[in-house]
């Protein structure tokens, strides 16, 4: 098993020895030691690897991931998993802002609580957070799993397309054109399997409120032009 | 001859205008602002507000045909592994699939190349047409991120970080439902047929900090073989210019707001942002002040349209100049040919700028398979080729004019001003004295 100690090697060694990794590479498991809260760390990698990243990172680990596994034991900063498209990343502690911002497949499990602007964008991703977001998650959210078992902060949604969003706790409040909607078997049994996939056992998806778009902004309209602020 | 009430000739206000009233009354109408596609439409000081001096009995000129005029410029060279290397120093500026018909990406990428010059993707993400022809192709990093995604930017020469358009400081994106087909539904993780208002700001970061750190993980993910540009829009180019290079951009690209935007207020198109000619002395004036002039490339836009133009912007500074309404018109945007379809929808060839609407009598700015249709991409290709070439032999005639062996040896001193306001924007003196507005206290 390589083991990449940053406080010996550099940052782009690192992401050079991950990059020339290809499809079928012999050495699957990567451990990544005194990250110390470097940038970039575990970004662009595209190859079904697991990547063990022992402490806490700064900007936008695992940004872009394709296919690999990525788990950060420790926090992650913002931008953890940015336009990720598969995958998974598994952060064991809180993640700053932007968390999962614009991604397009895979799954991002946040085991601690996240930031702000958590799933802004995103495209397809699944987010699975087992505490509470903050403000402005899910803005302009297009595709993909918002999961949140604690609260969500103020404004969640706001602008959203067609992603589904799950919270068990409070909403501080909801943004412009997102609504509770009806739960129904099939969005139970997406929730289930991502609870499942994410290795939660004690949350029921019963307890789960499901939100999302109304639809009302998709086209313009005089009518709504005061939601436009 | 009667002295009685002597009639007086029924007189318009200059300030309630014609075009004024009409808006007024079209606003009371419908409820909403106007959006429209190109550029600031008002007269604005511009490059028409420069001249050249030519040679004279101390500085001498090249001999038109005989004597060489280089014209390449390499983009990229600051951190970037592989930088482009191009043959002429106008580049095809951003314009989004999705805005533009497929037909039209492609004529485009055809065009350039043919040229030696790059294209540019834009919102909406990368087309199968655009790559295949384009042998130079600049990736937009754009705040929406539509159908942003490592595999497209890998297979791209350079990738462009778009802050800001001269044409809207400050604003996003805008595709109108009638043009979000299924391929560009798709290509976007959008519902087919809404009305799209891409955002205005970067997702993940917020401030030059972070930008920097944005940077750096575009340049671990291209493994540094990729040049970096940024993108803003003419409105703090001083500042903004210093701060790009600050985060570590290896080119700058600023676009004053007569550039080309696909859709977006009228408002906002004529209001926001400063002159191209207003941008570039100050953008330049950053690069020298950090010793980064011709180390980092300054590329500027908007309003660009023939050899004097790209000939009077690299000799205030510019590396390149970038095209996108003009690279339009030579594809056949607006063409007179169209007169009577352009009158059905209202207007006159020449003044067509509903493109949001999709329903472009040339087949460049939409989606209709059938107005698509009408543009042959190896032709309209061929006109752009044409084109770019042209504007290199006038910006290579003027050079020699002045002596210089190469366009990037053009200068300031070989140009004075029309007007005060273009002397004061651009640095030089005005026509006939050494005045320079601004300069030595006054
Ligand atoms: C149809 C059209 C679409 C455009 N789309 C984009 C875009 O997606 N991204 C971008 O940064 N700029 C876009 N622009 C602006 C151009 O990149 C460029 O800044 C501008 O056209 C330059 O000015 P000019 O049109 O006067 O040459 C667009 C312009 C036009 C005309």
């Amino acid at each position: 098993m390589p083991v990449i100690d940053l406080a010996q090697t550099g940052l782009r060694e690192l992401n050079a020895a991950l990059h020339s990794q290809g499809s079928g590479t012999n050495e699957t498991l990567w451990e990544v030691l005194n990250p110390r809260g470097s940038h970039a760390v575990a970004v662009g990698v595209n190859a079904p690897i697991a990547v063990e990243i022992k402490g806490s990172v700064g900007y936008y680990c695992a940004g872009m991931n394709r296919e690999a596994s990525v788990t950060v034991y420790g926090s992650a900063g913002p931008g953890v998993a940015e336009n990720m498209m598969s995958g998974e990343v598994r952060v064991k502690g809180d993640a700053s802002q932007y968390a999962g911002a614009t991604g397009k497949g895979g799954l991002l499990i946040i085991e601690g609580n996240a930031s702000s602007r958590c799933g802004i964008s995103m495209k397809g991703i699944d987010i699975v957070v087992r505490g509470s977001i903050g403000h402005m998650s899910a803005f302009m959210a297009q595709a993909g799993h918002l999961v949140v078992c604690g609260d969500a902060g103020d404004a969640l949604g706001d602008s959203i397309y067609e992603a589904k969003l799950f919270v068990r706790g409070a909403v501080k409040s909801l943004g412009a054109d997102c609504i509770e909607k009806e739960m129904r078997g099939e969005h139970l049994h997406a929730l289930q399997a991502l609870l499942n996939r994410a290795g939660i056992v004690d949350v029921k998806a019963s307890d789960f409120k499901r939100y999302g778009s109304a639809r009302k902004l998709y086209n313009f309209s005089v009518d709504h032009a005061d939601a436009y602020g | 001859m009667s002295y009685e009430n002597p009639p007086t000739i029924p007189r318009k206000s200059a300030t309630f205008d014609d075009y004024t009233l009409s808006e007024i009354r079209r606003a009371a109408t419908t409820g909403i602002y106007d959006i429209r596609g190109g550029g600031s439409k008002r007269r604005l000081p511009h490059f028409d507000d420069l001249l050249f001096l030519g040679a004279s009995i101390s500085r001498y000129p090249l001999e038109g045909y005989r004597e060489r005029c280089g014209t390449e410029v390499v983009l990229g060279a600051r951190f970037a592994k592989k930088p482009l290397e191009l043959k002429i120093p106008i580049t095809v500026a951003g314009m989004s699939f999705g805005s533009l018909s497929a037909n039209a990406k492609e004529a485009l990428g055809r065009g350039a190349s043919a040229a030696g010059t790059s294209t540019t993707t834009g919102d909406g993400g990368m087309s199968t047409e655009e790559r295949g022809q384009s042998q130079t192709l600049v990736y937009q990093y754009l705040p929406s991120r539509y159908g942003m995604n490592p595999e497209d930017l890998l297979k791209a020469d350079a990738i462009e970080i778009v802050v800001g358009q001269g044409a809207k400081p400050g604003g996003g994106g805008m595709l109108l439902g009638q043009k979000i087909t299924d391929r560009v539904a798709n290509m976007r993780t959008l519902p087919k047929g809404i009305d799209q208002r891409s955002a205005c700001r970067h997702p993940d970061w917020t401030g030059p900090d972070d930008m920097e750190i944005k940077i750096l993980e575009l340049r671990e993910i291209t493994d540094w073989q990729k040049p970096i540009f940024v993108k803003v829009g003419g409105a703090r180019p001083y500042y903004d210019v210093a701060l790009a290079v600050k985060a570590g951009a290896d080119v700058v690209v600023v676009d004053g707001m007569q550039g080309g935007t696909a859709a977006t207020q009228d408002v906002f198109i004529e209001n926001v942002g400063m002159p191209t000619l207003a941008c570039i002395r100050p953008a330049v004036q950053a690069l020298q002040d950090l010793g980064m002039h011709r180390k980092v490339q300054l590329i500027v836009s908007g309003g660009v349209r023939n050899g004097a133009d790209v000939a009077k912007a690299l000799a205030l500074g510019a590396d390149a100049v970038s095209i996108g309404t003009a690279a339009l018109v030579a594809l056949g945007d607006n063409d007179p040919a169209y007169e009577a379809e352009y009158n059905a929808l209202g207007t006159t060839a020449g003044a067509y700028d509903d493109w949001h609407e999709g329903k472009d009598p040339a087949g460049i700015t939409t989606q209709d398979p059938e107005l698509m249709a009408r543009l042959d991409p190896v032709l309209a290709g061929r006109r752009l080729a044409n084109y770019l070439k042209v504007m290199t032999l006038e910006a290579q005639t003027i050079a020699r004019a002045c002596g210089k062996n190469h366009l990037h040896n053009l200068e300031p001193e070989d140009l004075c001003a029309l007007t005060i306001e273009a002397a004061a924007m651009a640095r030089v003196p005005l026509a006939g004295t050494s005045w320079i507005p601004g300069q030595a206290g006054f």
